[in-house]
Parts: C-alpha cells; structure tokens; sequence
C-alpha cells in the first residue's frame, strides 16, 4: 500500500520539518501569539516544525488548499476532528496500560485502545466513502484506508475485539462481605435492593432533593483486594480471560504508521481553521488567496491583522479591515499618519497575510492576491542591548545591514519606525539610502516610518496614510488609504480627548 | 405526599419571588405591623405570613379553599396547632442528629436510619391525630389532607418501613453484584437482597459455587479497600434513604409552612378578638368588574398600634373604578387608604378581612405611589423622584390591578401636579385599572367631579364645624380647602393672617 501525506504534495518533498527554530520575524509579526493560540490545545502535536517550513512552491499550495477546502465542508471536518479525537483516546489509553501494575488490567486498558482504533479507522473509511472529498490528499488517503480496512489483518483485528469485548462485558458476579471475609460468586439474579427501599419512600417525594452519593475514590490503579478479588472472577470465568491473554500478546504491533502520520498532520489544518472560526463566526472574512511565486503585484481587501483580532474580537471591540494593492512597477509601501492609527498593524498584517499564505492557509481578507516569498524579514525596534556595546541606532543599521545582505528580489521586508533613536536630518538620509537598495532590489516592502519625504522617492514606492475621522480628529479610523503623506499633527486632539491640553489641566488643577 | 393547605393542588412555594413593588407595598401599607401580629416574635412565621400576603391570589376559588381551610382553623385551633408542633419538633429533631464532614456511604446510611426512626415517630403520632379527629372538620383542604394521611400511612406502612430500617443494619453482611469496567475494575454495583432459602448456603464456607478469601488482621490497607469495595455496594442505597430523609422532611417543613400561614392567621384573629374588633370572611368578587363595598371597614395596622378601637368607615364603591379621597387634613383619608388595600391584600391572601363586611373585585396586583419624605432637598428632584416610580409602576401594572395614590405629585405647583395626575388617572382608569387617590389638589379632584363620570367616587374626609375630625368619609364634591388653617391654629394658636373669617369665627 502506497502511503500518502496529507501535508505534501510530493512524499519526497524536500521541505525540512526538523527545523525546531523560530524564524526571527514571528514574534514582530505577532505571528507566535497567532501560533501559540492556535496551538494550545494541541503540544502534544508538536506542530512547529510545520509552520517554520513555509511553501515557496505554487504547487505545494494548491495542495494544502484543496484539502483545506474539503475539510470546510462542515461533515469532512467532523468526520476528522472524531477521527482524531478517537486517536487521542487511544493513546492516553495505551499510555495508561504501560503505567498499571496488574495484569488482567492492562489487558483491558490495551483491548479497548485496539477498540477505539479499529472504530476510528473503520468509521472513517466509511465516512470518507460517503462524503465528498475532491482534494488529491483525501482521494488519496481514502483509497488507503478503503486498502486497509478491507484486509483480513485489519478485519480480523476488529473482530476479536468485538467479541472479547462482550464477552467481558457479560461477565456478572456477586461479592459479599461479612466482617474480613470475601465472597466471589456468579451472579444469580437476586433482587436489587436499593429499588425496594426507593419505591418504599417514593411516596414522599417533594421534588429534588440533594444527590447523596459519595463520590467513591476510582482510580484507574487497583489495590490488592480488587485485584484478588479480579483474579477470583478470572476462575470463575476461565476462558474469556485466557482468550484475553493470547489476544494481547498477538496485537503488539497494531497501529499503521500511514494512520499515525495522518493524525499528526492533520492537525496542522484543524488548528487553524479551528481558531479562525472564531473570527469567521464574528463577521470577518477570510479567503484562499491567489498565489504567485514570481509576480509581485498583490492586492487584499478587507485584510485584518490576525493576532490583534484575536484581542478584540473576546472584547467585542471592532476590527478594523484595510485594503491595499500593489501594480505595476510599485514595490513598496511607506505608511505615515498619526500615532496609533494603526500604521504597524498594517505592516504586520502585510507580513501575516504573505506568512498564512505561504503556509497553505487561507487568509484573513475578502479577496487576495500574494506572492510567495523565499523569506518574511522583519526590522523593528528592539530593546538597547548592552551585550552588543553598541548604541540604539548602531544596533539597528547592523541589523539592517544583515537583513539586506540576505534579502533577495524575491523577499518581502517589514520596517517598521526605524531610525526613531536620531534626529529626523539623519532618518531622512538614511531611510533614503535604505530605501533606495530596496528598491534596487525589487523587493516587497513596507515601511513605516514618520519621515514624509521616504513616501515619494520613486515610482515604485506608494504613498499610504492612517486616517482619522475629519471632524474629530481624536478619533482613530484605523484606515489605511493611498494618499499623498501631509504630516498632519494629531497630538493635540488625542491631549483634548484625554483631557490633558492646556486649558482642561488648568481647570482639572485648579483648586 | 402533600398537605396541599395552602392550595388545592399545589405546594405553597416560599421560595418564589415576591412581587416587584414588595417594598412599597410594605412601607406604604406598613405591612411589617400585620406581619409581626401574625409572626408574634417567630421569625418563621412572619416569613411565611409575609410571602402569603404578598403573594397575591387571584382566583376566587382559590381564596374561598383558603378561607374554609382557616374556617376550620379557627374552630379547631388547638388541634391545628398541634400539627403544626409536630412538624416543628420533627424538623429540630432531624437537625439535632449530626452529620459528618467526611461522609461515606457507610455514614450517609447510618444518620439516614437515624433520621427515618425519628421520622417514622412524628408521622405515627400525625396519623393517630388523623384517626381522632377527622370528623371534626369541614373544609376540603383538611378533610383531603387527613384522608391523605389515613391511605398512606396505614398500620401495613409502618412494618414495611420498619423492616427496611432492621434490615438496612446490615447484620449479615452485604450482598453486592458488579460487572467488570474499564480496566476489568468493577462497575454498576448493585445492593442485592440475599435470597431467604439459600442464605445458609452462600454464607458456608464449604459451598461450591464461589470463591472465598480473607483480610488478614494486619492488613491495615486491606480493611481499607474492603470498606471502600462495601460502600460502592451501599452507596446507593444510602443514597435513596438520604434522599427518602430529605423528603419526608420536606414534607414535615411544606406542612410547617402551609399550616404557619393560618397560625398566623389564628395569632392576628387573637388580637383583634382580645380587643373586640370585628372581622368578617370577604366575598371575592369576579375579576374585570369593578365593585367594592364594605361597612366597618378599619385599617388593622392602626388597630395593632393604638389602645382604643378604631373608627371603622362603610363605603359603597359598585362599578367605581376611580376613587378621589379630598378633605381635611389628618381626617382619616391616608388611613382609609391604607384600610382599602390592606383590604384588599387580606382578601387575596385567603384571610379573613378587617371589616364588619367586605366584598370586592379580585385584582391581578395592588400597586402603591405614596409622596416620599425623603430627598426633600430640590423640588425637581423630588417630582423626577415621583415620576421615575410612576414609570416603574407603569412598566409593571397590568389591566385590573389596582393602584393606591397618596398625594402623588404633590412635589410641584397645584396645576403642574394636578395636569400630570390628570393625564396618569385617566390613563389608568382607562386601562381598566382602579384607582384610589388621596390628594390635596383641588384642581385635579374638581376638575374629575365635573365630569360627572358615572365610575369615579368622590369622598371627604369629614371636619365638623368646631374643627374636630369624626375620621369618617363622606360622599361629597371636593372642597377648595383642607383646612391646614386648623393645624396651624393648633401649633401657633393664632390663626393665619390670610384665613376666611367665616372659617376663624366658627372656634370658640
């Protein structure tokens, strides 16, 4: 039987999934808080291998699409998320045999793992049967498990279980205890007591009353006394449990690789489209983009940044979508306006969007168009750091440095208020500098920036604004538009709005 | 098993919500003095007479199963009163036997057969004051509930419960069955109940048919699992017999609070009777149409409060919805007021009514808006005051309910008061809603009386020429004056400057 990935096009494919490194721009991006909540219900996946191995193949997305499409249908994704959770269940199950003492106990524990496997395996095959899966991944992992489940290892496998099963589950048998001594017999039918005493008193009933059963200690260990007891019931029924013997012995080795690796990577789909539910099901859209590995003009509408509606959208608070295109011979984006306009949200929503969609996903937005680049890079204001013994701005130009000597036309670049720590002659030299290689580079960039003159230094550079609403200029719309850099200043309404202009701190102070 | 005293059909809920306006209703009616004759000191008591009260009936039949209910009462009171200690003693006595903190089945089961032995005394003496004295009531609420009592707790009960109780001591050890759950540990253990002929059998040692061991004496961890194997065996039935406690002793508290509305009831009657007051069943008349009439009608709460009898008022309010009480000032309108609704709120509780007679339309809720005290401090604030609790009461009264205004909108001038009162009354009464209203502004009574409208009713405090109030009302249109001159003369000694020398010249 061939053994299909679910995850890669090609089986051989030769993306590194053992990189256990962070690339540097998830934490600028806020792309790990995006992980970190995607993943949390999920470490023992070990998912991130997965997404530091982006897709720089047009192919290889496609791919991941199809069978993100198939598991949006509702039924698919049920289907495999029980598939899955029965896989969980049968792995705790597996591990709790191994830590039991006793042996009839751990039988027990490891014939109902093979239980739960053998019913999640046969349900899937016939769900997968009956639903419609178009992707090339689901087609093929079908034909796989339609191979499995019909072979007599498989087949007989469930069988076994089933009847080992019930006839466990048929064992019924008496204790009574009197004093220090213990009694084992079959059970005879005698009469349940506890009915008696209940229909005696029925006749009082008021209504509910409170549940007096004491919650008895059950752990999954046994003491001594059960266990004797355990072994007693074993002589009474001698051949269930030396069919369970056997049965365990034979089964060691039950679980099919292609089924274990399935699991794994499927989880790398459910995570996300797990966690963008929550934005969906708030009104925010989300879309496959389309993807290109060698053209740069892109485009998204009504593009959010993922990891701050993941903040707002619990507070109910507004996210606040953006468009933006790029054409032609235009590369780069300088985003200038006022302070907390939402400006850096747009850089890294740009970042974001290019990431998800070099993963394969889908991404948040109405409509988009993306390229795929070989590299995210990321420039943003860092913390001094006395280890380097070099000053703010010295830190900066190295790194800058670095990410330049890296950086290839086919790289995207995020900039985001550098040069801040000078005095704005220099930023405007600098930038200017800085940003002419970009542009000789023919790279995808934005930068952010309070540097007006940066916005116009070519034809390849776009000029973008955060806007505010015209009458009140304290308020933020957290908009985005092309237009010309005008350098308004805003501090004075944000001072008014928090009460903290001149006149309002003479009146809030006077005596 | 239900006492069903309260209700036909029904258990008298104390834990159901009170009415919204609870608290005005309290303040305005002072509700708190009928409570506390009915309680006489019993914090249970003036709970449950309270949330009676308040909670009001509004059918007929009903009212009428409560007033036989408290006929009943009435003439057999020390048998009633009897009951109602045997379920005192039975719920102090279950409270007197202590739980424990740590509860196992084995501890659950041993307080419950406490519990019960306790129990099964207090109902064995209920039924032998069933046996005795059935025949000596009448009203349907007794008679079903001593037959009640006759049926279900029959000399045949008693054994069978007194059976369990020996048996549930367990002296022969317990009989357990169990199946094998997950991890083959044992599951759905189910108490069973040897069977009688092969007892001996299955205790033997020697039989065939099972496997036996024993605990050593050392093993102190062995005892341990063992108890704990014994209580998945009773834990049901433990359960089953705490919860049968628990229910018989909800039996014993509904019947403690169905009966300690009516020795309420019986306490209250006491203190009127003591001072020769009279009081008298009311008829309840069909929802929808208004009517009232009433003769000897007092307010019990002033009664509670004063030495001397009251002065009792007859009214004839037939097809009245609107009733405009004007007149002097401490003329006895606020206590007729107070004496209507208190009527009203008796009546619907199932309770005999402080009149010589009274009968009225059942309402669906009594609604009160009093002038408050407090806040004095701006006017305008005082109306918005007032205004906001009309608008309250306008988000909660319904068609036939009945709402009680003293001096409502008395925080602004005479025409501003008298031109919003105007438009609320007409709103109401329109809205099939009957509305007394106590008021000094002239305006607002006049303007109605002019009308001439066939449903409003107008009554005046009554001042006798020399200025003493006789705390009667009359029929009569309403006068331009309350004669605040007389307090005035009363407290300065002389009389205002701008009084009418008519009114001055009548002193002597």
């Amino acid at each position: 039987m061939r053994s299909p990935s679910i995850l890669f096009d090609r089986p051989d494919s030769n993306v590194d999934t053992d990189v256990r490194e962070e690339p540097s721009s998830f934490a600028d991006l806020n792309v790990d808080q995006v992980l970190e909540s995607m993943i949390a219900s999920r470490e023992e996946y070990d998912l991130n291998p997965f997404f530091y191995a982006p897709l720089h193949d047009v192919a290889a997305v496609r791919y991941r699409h199809e069978v993100l499409r198939d598991l949006e249908k509702n039924a698919v994704f049920e289907s495999i998320r029980a598939f899955t959770h029965k896989i969980w269940a049968m792995r705790e199950h597996l591990a709790r045999a191994e830590k039991l003492h006793y042996t009839y106990q751990k039988e027990s524990w490891f014939l109902d793992a093979v239980e739960i496997y053998c019913d999640a395996v046969s349900s899937l095959a016939e769900e997968l049967t009956l639903l419609e899966v178009t992707s090339r991944g689901f087609q093929a992992f079908r034909e796989y498990l339609a191979d499995y489940t019909a072979s007599d290892g498989f087949k007989s496998l469930a069988a076994e279980t089933h009847k080992l099963k019930d006839d466990l589950a048929r064992v019924k048998y008496c204790v009574h205890i009197r004093g220090n001594r213990v009694k084992v017999s079959k059970y005879d039918g005698e009469a349940d007591y506890s009915v008696d005493v209940e229909k005696t008193f029925a006749k009082f009933k008021q209504g509910a009353v409170k549940d007096y059963r004491v919650k008895l200690p059950d752990w999954p260990d046994m003491n001594h006394v059960e266990a004797r007891l355990l072994d007693l019931v074993a002589r009474l029924y001698p051949d269930v449990f030396l069919t369970l013997d056997k049965y365990c012995a034979r089964h060691r080795n039950y679980l099919a690789k292609t089924i274990g690796n399935f699991d794994h990577e499927v989880q790398f789909y459910l995570a996300y489209l797990e966690y963008i539910e929550r934005f969906k099901s708030a009104g925010l859209p989300f879309c496959y983009p389309h993807v290109s590995a060698r053209s740069k003009e892109v485009y998204a509408y009504e593009a959010f940044d993922l990891a701050l509606a993941n903040k707002l959208v619990p507070e109910r608070s507004a996210v606040v979508c953006n468009d933006f295109f790029l054409k032609d011979p235009e590369r780069i984006f300088v985003v200038t306006g006022p302070n907390q306009g939402g400006k850096t949200t747009f850089a890294r929503m740009f970042g974001q969007l290019h990431y998800l969609a070099s993963l394969g996903y889908p991404v948040p937005g109405r409509k988009a168009r993306l390229f795929l680049p070989d590299r995210v890079f990321t420039h943003f204001e860092k913390e001094e750091d006395l280890a380097t013994l070099r000053g703010k701005l010295e830190d900066e130009l190295v790194r800058l440095h670095d990410i330049l000597q890296q950086a290839t036309s086919n790289s995207i670049l995020i900039m985001n208020e550098s040069f801040t720590s000078t005095t704005l002659r220099d930023a405007l030299v600098l930038g200017t500098e800085v940003i002419k290689q970009i542009i000789k580079l023919d790279s995808l960039c934005v930068c952010v920036t309070f540097v007006d003159e940066l916005a116009s230094l070519s034809e390849t550079t776009v000029s973008i604004v955060s806007t505010v609403v015209p009458d009140t200029p304290a308020v933020r719309t957290y908009k985005i538009v092309r237009k010309p850099a005008d350098g308004l200043a805003y501090a004075a309404a944000i001072a008014q709005k928090c009460g903290l202009t001149y006149e309002s701190l003479r009146r809030r102070i006077a005596p | 098993m239900k006492a069903f005293l309260m209700h036909g059909d029904e258990d008298f809920d104390l834990q159901r919500g009170l009415p919204p306006n609870e608290g005005a209703l309290t303040q305005d009616l002072e509700l708190n003095t009928l409570f506390n004759a009915m309680a006489l000191g019993d914090k249970f008591l003036f709970d449950v007479g309270r949330r009676a009260v308040l909670s009001t009936l509004t059918d007929s039949e009903a009212i009428v199963y409560r007033q036989h209910v408290l006929a009943d009462c009435l003439e057999q009171s020390s048998i009633v009163r009897e009951i109602y200690e045997i379920a005192v003693e039975a719920i102090q006595g279950e409270k007197k036997i202590w739980g424990v903190f740590v509860s196992s089945p084995d501890t659950t089961l041993n307080r419950s057969l406490q519990v019960l032995e306790l129990f099964v005394g207090f109902l064995k003496r209920l039924r032998k004051i069933a046996d005795e004295h059935t025949e000596k009531f009448r009203s349907e609420g007794f008679v079903r509930f001593f037959a009640m009592l006759a049926k279900e707790l029959d000399d045949g009960y008693f054994e069978t419960v007194e059976d369990h109780l020996r048996e549930l001591r367990f002296r022969r050890g317990v009989l357990i069955s169990a199946q094998l759950g997950k991890g083959n540990k044992g599951i759905h253990y189910v108490l069973r109940r040897p069977r009688e002929q092969s007892w001996m059998e299955r205790i033997s040692p020697k039989t065939r048919s099972g496997y036996s061991f024993q605990i050593s004496d050392r093993d102190e961890n062995g005892f341990h699992a063992l108890s704990e194997l014994r209580g998945k065996g009773i834990n049901l039935v433990a359960n089953a017999l705490a919860q049968s406690a628990d229910h018989i002793l909800s039996f014993f508290i509904m019947l403690r609070t169905e009966l300690g509305f009516y020795i309420g009831c019986l306490n209250l009657h006491g203190r009127l009777a003591e001072k020769g007051e009279p009081t008298c069943f009311p008829v309840p008349l069909a929802r929808g149409q208004a009517a009232l009439s009433a003769q000897g009608l007092y307010d019990v709460c002033l009664t509670l409060n004063l030495e001397e009898r009251v002065v009792g008022n007859d009214v004839n309010a037939e097809n009245k919805w609107l009733g405009m009480i004007t007149g002097a000032n401490q003329g006895g309108k606020s206590t007729f007021l107070r004496g209507v609704g208190l009527a009203q709120l008796t009546m619907q509780c199932g309770m005999f009514v402080a009149a010589e007679s009274f009968s009225a339309n059942v309402c669906d809720g009594i609604f009160t808006h009093y002038k408050r005290e407090e806040d004095a401090t701006m006017k305008s604030g005082k109306l918005d005051e007032e205004l906001s609790r009309m608008s309250d009461i306008a988000d909660k009264i319904t068609p036939n309910c009945m709402l009680l205004c003293n001096e409502s909108f008395a925080a602004t001038n005479e025409r501003e008061g008298s031109e919003i009162a105007r438009q609320v009354v007409r709103a109401l009464i329109e809205a099939g809603i009957k509305v007394f209203f106590v008021t000094h502004l002239f305006d607002l009574a006049q303007g109605f009386y002019l009308q001439e409208l066939d449903t409003a009713l107008f009554l005046r405090a009554e001042r006798q020429p020399d200025g003493r109030r006789t705390f009667r009302l009359v029929e009569g249109e309403p006068l331009p004056t309350s004669y605040g001159e007389d307090s005035y003369w009363r407290i300065f000694g002389t009389a205002p400057d701008a009084a009418p020398a008519a009114v001055a010249d009548m002193r002597p």
